[in-house]
């Protein structure tokens, strides 16, 4: 795996100047002539499947805050029109109790991002921490931390997921909980090996041989390097997160009726998936949107964080 | 590396026990009332619910109900259904070999399209099928099992028969059919109803097994001793085949095996949507009625088994990488 | 004169960077007679690396591309040959060395298979056979215990013994050149003699000659007959060993030498480093590539012409306008001052000499 190496604290920088060559003049610096940032933005920008991810969710954010200004109706609203085909009052058609897909399907928005992005932030939070504490001081502790990640990874995921909400009871904050508290281990063992990299390096050396105490070490030096792949992994893992709330709405252990959610959508269309695919699909397109805009964004990062990677 | 055998076994223990102990206090510790489950809607009479307590030992103090569910299990009994009374191990023998045949296609599916289309994207970049296979497993990766599992069913099993397709596309869209096998292989007409939700099952750990074999592929391409192979003149085809695939199936390899054990929550889904009557499937329908027995015990036995499968794992890696089976420097 | 062996002509290799295109390797022409040490020299970027890789047409094409140029090997353009051909001259006629043993050796062969490999790309000969041919070589660098060596994974090795062993694979064909690039770089001090030593004998034995690609100075005065020194992808001054360390004609080169420590220095003298930083390749200097640097160049022509290599004496030319006498280093000069007691510097390295 291509390490962050050399003096330079800013990983942008080795990106550059390996950027430019076969390894024959991977030790100059060679003109530098925008700034890292610069740089990371403008990769990111030729990325064409990263901008429109990045568009994906900025819509997708717009209508999850400002659903009731996109839509005509209310999520919970029964209508008359059963099971009715996609036309010009009911765009994507509506569901067995007349509701509006549409509107459904933007206030699932709603819901799926914030599951989502809340679950994601606790569980990087959580795992940020663990790893920088076991990847940072090391020994029995890191042995510790790592035994229990090993437990916690043990169950799959999904599973895990099923098990704890059957026992806790179902809805958003269930759900919340339960993703982010399974999601923080590989966080955890993702940024410990960033730390452990890190730690060895000049530039911590260097900052340590100062007299800098291990908070700032970690904060100001380590952090800003070794968090990258995280970054990278919790933008895609909003993508998993969201898929991870569907499953469980979808086998009925996740949110619940009335509340509007694609998972649960899918799981209501599916006995009517012969007369009426509507009801399965538009929902189901929905996940499969947003997941992919959180993956191409993800997977942009990364190639403009180090193209060297790609 | 006998220690490291040694070592990496070892860790087996406190993570079985732990499991085993979370997945007790999550179902023994917490509300939920299986005997109203058990009493369906009319309610229960307090003898019969003391006589339900009793038998299943729901009245003793928590230490003891841990103390007997390490007893049962150490005599291999799973309990009994809440709902059914059924033997969770009769549960388990006829639903197991049926997720089996699923997840050993699945895996099939993996390594010939998963592996293949990863190395030929690495090996002709930029190429179309290298397009096609970045975009396709990017895709992939976003789709959920169940979306995946509904797309394909409505593709080949609603679609085709509503619009008059020729009938070799038309496929059944629940249910494990004739279930006729010899072994994992499917005899007569029996794939019609293996193929979508094996590729379900796949999809996703197919993608990931792409990407990661076309990343490592890559990086090993990049790597210097390929060049040195370059310099002393070897064939292309050596050079790939020989140097390049060795070193990048180590990473491949590892993550193979950690699929078959991800595809253990996959197979919950996939099994749910087609209706396959495997250990997923079970373990949902059991979610829904609260029946802990099963749940429990189908749990603990694919937790075990994926405790397993990652400890294979990590040992294979140490038969993969000689830095690892031989230790360190000589002089 | 000898026919050379190696003939470069006018080499010209660009890469393509997100920033624009850089010419590390800008019209590079040298030669290398048989059983000769070759040594190319300059510091990082200056193209060496570059400039060999190309010669074996290593280099990845994207994102490099040679533009220009001959490789004449015993008189054959390589640059005509096709892949095939090229494929047979490597590892077998040439074959090269690089700088970290540590990673140009696959981690998952033992290092037997991975010499016996190499055999077997360019003879048809048994594994029995290769695999005794790898034990051969082992042994002529000097590895103990070859016989029992030979089984063992690059792990086993240490550094210096890693490269020991790639030099066995680079003569196990019998080459007549041998690459070497920046061989001892990432070698401890201790260890960096012996393996150049090892590289000594090892081509002295194929009767091979080397190109010896090098930032370190002390490592060409040991070991080379003839030098070329590169500055920004071109060569400044080329000539032999002796040449090159009493008479440098080039202020860069000049620069280069005094910028070494010595043993039989006056303890308080200072090192004296060359002014200003390595050029920038995107956009390299008009004129001589190396006047912001030079304290010799003059406000007019240094600015505005690049300076052609003029032959100062037999087989030594230099590029620099004021190379010929009267050049930089008269003493009665009319170019910007030079520090105080350059011209003395100047005068009792060329005593040295005699």
């Amino acid at each position: 795996m291509a390490t962050i190496e050399g003096a330079a604290p800013t990983a942008s920088q080795t990106g550059v100047a390996s950027a430019s060559a076969a390894g024959a003049l991977t030790d100059t610096d060679q003109a530098q002539v925008a700034s890292p940032q610069g740089d990371i933005w403008r990769r990111f920008r030729r990325n064409k499947l990263a901008v429109a991810g990045l568009v994906v969710i900025a819509v997708m954010v717009f209508c999850a805050v400002f659903a009731p200004l996109v839509t005509s109706y209310s999520p919970r609203e029964l209508g008359s029109a059963s099971r009715a085909k996609p036309s010009a009052e009911h765009w994507f058609g509506t569901d067995v109790l007349g509701r509006d897909l549409y509107t459904r399907t933007v206030y699932g928005a709603r819901v799926s991002l914030k599951i989502g992005l809340s679950a994601v932030l606790i569980a990087t939070v959580i795992g940020v921490v663990i790893g920088a504490v076991a990847g940072f001081y090391g020994g029995k502790l890191d042995g510790l931390l790592m035994r229990s990640t090993d437990i916690f990874l043990s169950f799959p995921y999904i599973l895990a997921a099923i098990v704890i909400v059957t026992v806790i009871g179902r809805g958003e904050n269930s759900v919340i909980l339960v993703l982010g508290l399974l999601g923080w281990m590989s966080i955890a063992r993702l940024f410990r090996a960033s730390v452990l990299q890190a730690k060895q390096s000049d530039y911590v050396e260097a900052a340590r041989a100062v007299g800098c105490s291990d908070f700032r070490l970690i904060v100001r030096h380590i952090l800003p390097n070794a968090i990258q792949p995280v970054i990278v992994y919790s933008t895609i893992f909003v993508g998993t997160a969201v898929i991870a709330e569907a499953a469980l709405s979808f086998l009925g252990a996740g949110v619940t009726e009335p509340t509007p959610a694609w998972g649960l959508m899918v799981a209501q269309g599916r006995s009517f998936l012969f007369t009426s695919p509507h009801m399965l699909f538009f929902p189901a397109g929905a996940i499969l949107v947003t997941v992919m805009a959180f993956v191409f964004v993800g997977d942009g990062l990364r190639d403009a964080l180090d193209p060297r990677l790609r | 590396m006998g220690g490291y055998i040694l070592r990496r076994a070892l860790l087996v223990i406190p993570v079985v026990w732990g499991a085993i102990t979370l997945l007790f206090l999550a179902f023994f510790v917490v509300p939920g009332d299986p005997v109203e489950v058990m009493g369906g809607d009319r309610g229960v009479a307090p003898e019969i619910r003391a006589n339900i307590e009793a038998k299943f030992g729901l009245d003793q103090p928590l230490v003891v109900q841990y103390g007997r569910f390490w007893n049962r299990l150490a005599h291999g009994d799973l309990g009994e259904s809440y709902r059914s009374g059924r033997d969770v191990n009769d549960i388990l023998a006829t639903t197991a070999p049926n997720s089996l045949r699923l997840a050993f296609w699945a895996i099939v599916i993996q390594i010939l399209i998963g592996i293949g289309a990863g190395l030929i994207s690495a090996v002709k970049r930029y190429s179309f099928v290298d397009a096609l296979t970045t975009v396709s497993t990017t895709m992939l990766l976003a789709i959920p099992a169940f979306v995946m599992g509904y797309i394909l069913i409505y593709m080949l099993g609603v679609y085709t028969f509503q619009h008059d397709f020729p009938s070799w596309l038309k496929f059944p869209v629940q249910g494990i059919g004739p279930d006729r096998w010899l072994g994992p292989i499917p005899l007569g007409g029996q794939w019609r109803f293996l193929l979508m939700p094996a590729l379900t099952l796949a999809s996703v750990q197919t993608a990931l097994v792409a990407r990661m074999a076309r990343s490592s592929m890559l990086e090993v391409m990049r790597a210097d001793y390929m060049r040195t192979a370059a310099a002393g003149g070897l064939s292309r085809k050596t050079i790939y085949l020989k140097h390049g695939l060795k070193n990048a199936m180590i990473p491949v390899v590892t993550l193979l095996g950690l699929s078959v054990a991800e595809m253990i929550g996959a197979a919950v889904l996939t099994e749910t949507v087609f209706n396959w009557p495997g250990i997923g499937s079970s373990i949902a329908t059991a979610i829904t009625f609260l029946d802990a027995p099963i749940v429990l015990g189908l749990s603990l036995v694919l937790v075990l088994t994926y405790v397993l499968i990652n400890l294979a794992v990590d040992l294979s890696y140490a038969f993969f990488d000689p830095r690892i089976r031989y230790g360190g420097e000589s002089a | 004169m000898t026919s050379a062996l190696l003939s470069v002509r006018g080499l010209t290799t660009t890469f393509r960077t997100d920033a624009g295109d850089v010419r590390a390797v800008a019209g590079v022409s040298f030669d290398v007679l048989p059983g000769e040490i070759f040594g190319i020299v300059g510091e990082s970027g200056s193209g060496k690396s570059v400039t060999a890789m190309s010669v074996l047409n290593l280099i990845p094409q994207p994102p490099a591309r040679i533009e220009a140029g001959e490789v004449l090997w015993k008189g054959v353009d390589l640059r005509t040959l096709s892949e095939e051909d090229f494929r047979r001259t490597r590892g077998s006629e040439i074959s090269m060395i690089f700088q970290d043993p540590m990673t140009s050796l696959n981690p998952v062969f033992t290092i037997g298979q991975q010499i016996a490999d190499v055999v077997r790309a360019h003879h048809d000969v048994s594994r029995h056979e290769a695999h005794e041919r790898a034990i051969e070589t082992l042994d002529l660098v000097g590895i103990p215990n070859a016989r029992r060596r030979v089984d063992d994974y690059p792990h086993q090795f240490s550094g210096g013994m890693r490269q020991r062993a790639l030099i066995a694979m680079a003569i196990a064909n019998d080459p007549d050149l041998i690459i070497a690039d920046e061989p001892t770089t990432a070698l401890d001090v201790t260890i960096q003699a012996q393996v150049l030593e090892v590289l000594k004998q090892a081509a002295a034995k194929t009767n091979s000659a080397v190109m010896l690609i090098t930032h370190d100075l002390g490592v060409v005065a040991g070991l080379a007959h003839r030098v070329a020194v590169l500055y920004a992808g071109q060569i400044v001054e080329e000539g032999t060993v002796d040449d090159l360390y009493y008479r440098p004609r080039m202020p860069y080169a000049w620069g280069l030498l005094e910028s070494m420590a010595r043993l039989d220095q006056r303890r308080r003298g200072r090192l004296r480093p060359i002014d200003g930083h390595p050029p920038n390749m995107l956009r390299p200097p008009g004129g001589c590539r190396f006047h912001p640097r030079c304290p010799y160049r003059d406000g007019n022509r240094c600015l505005s012409q690049e300076p052609e290599l003029i032959e100062i004496e037999a087989d030594h030319r230099a590029r620099c306008h004021y190379a010929v006498a009267p050049g930089w280093f008269s003493p009665d000069e009319r170019l910007s001052e030079p520090e105080a007691g350059w011209h003395d510097r100047v005068r009792s390295r060329e005593r040295e000499a005699s």
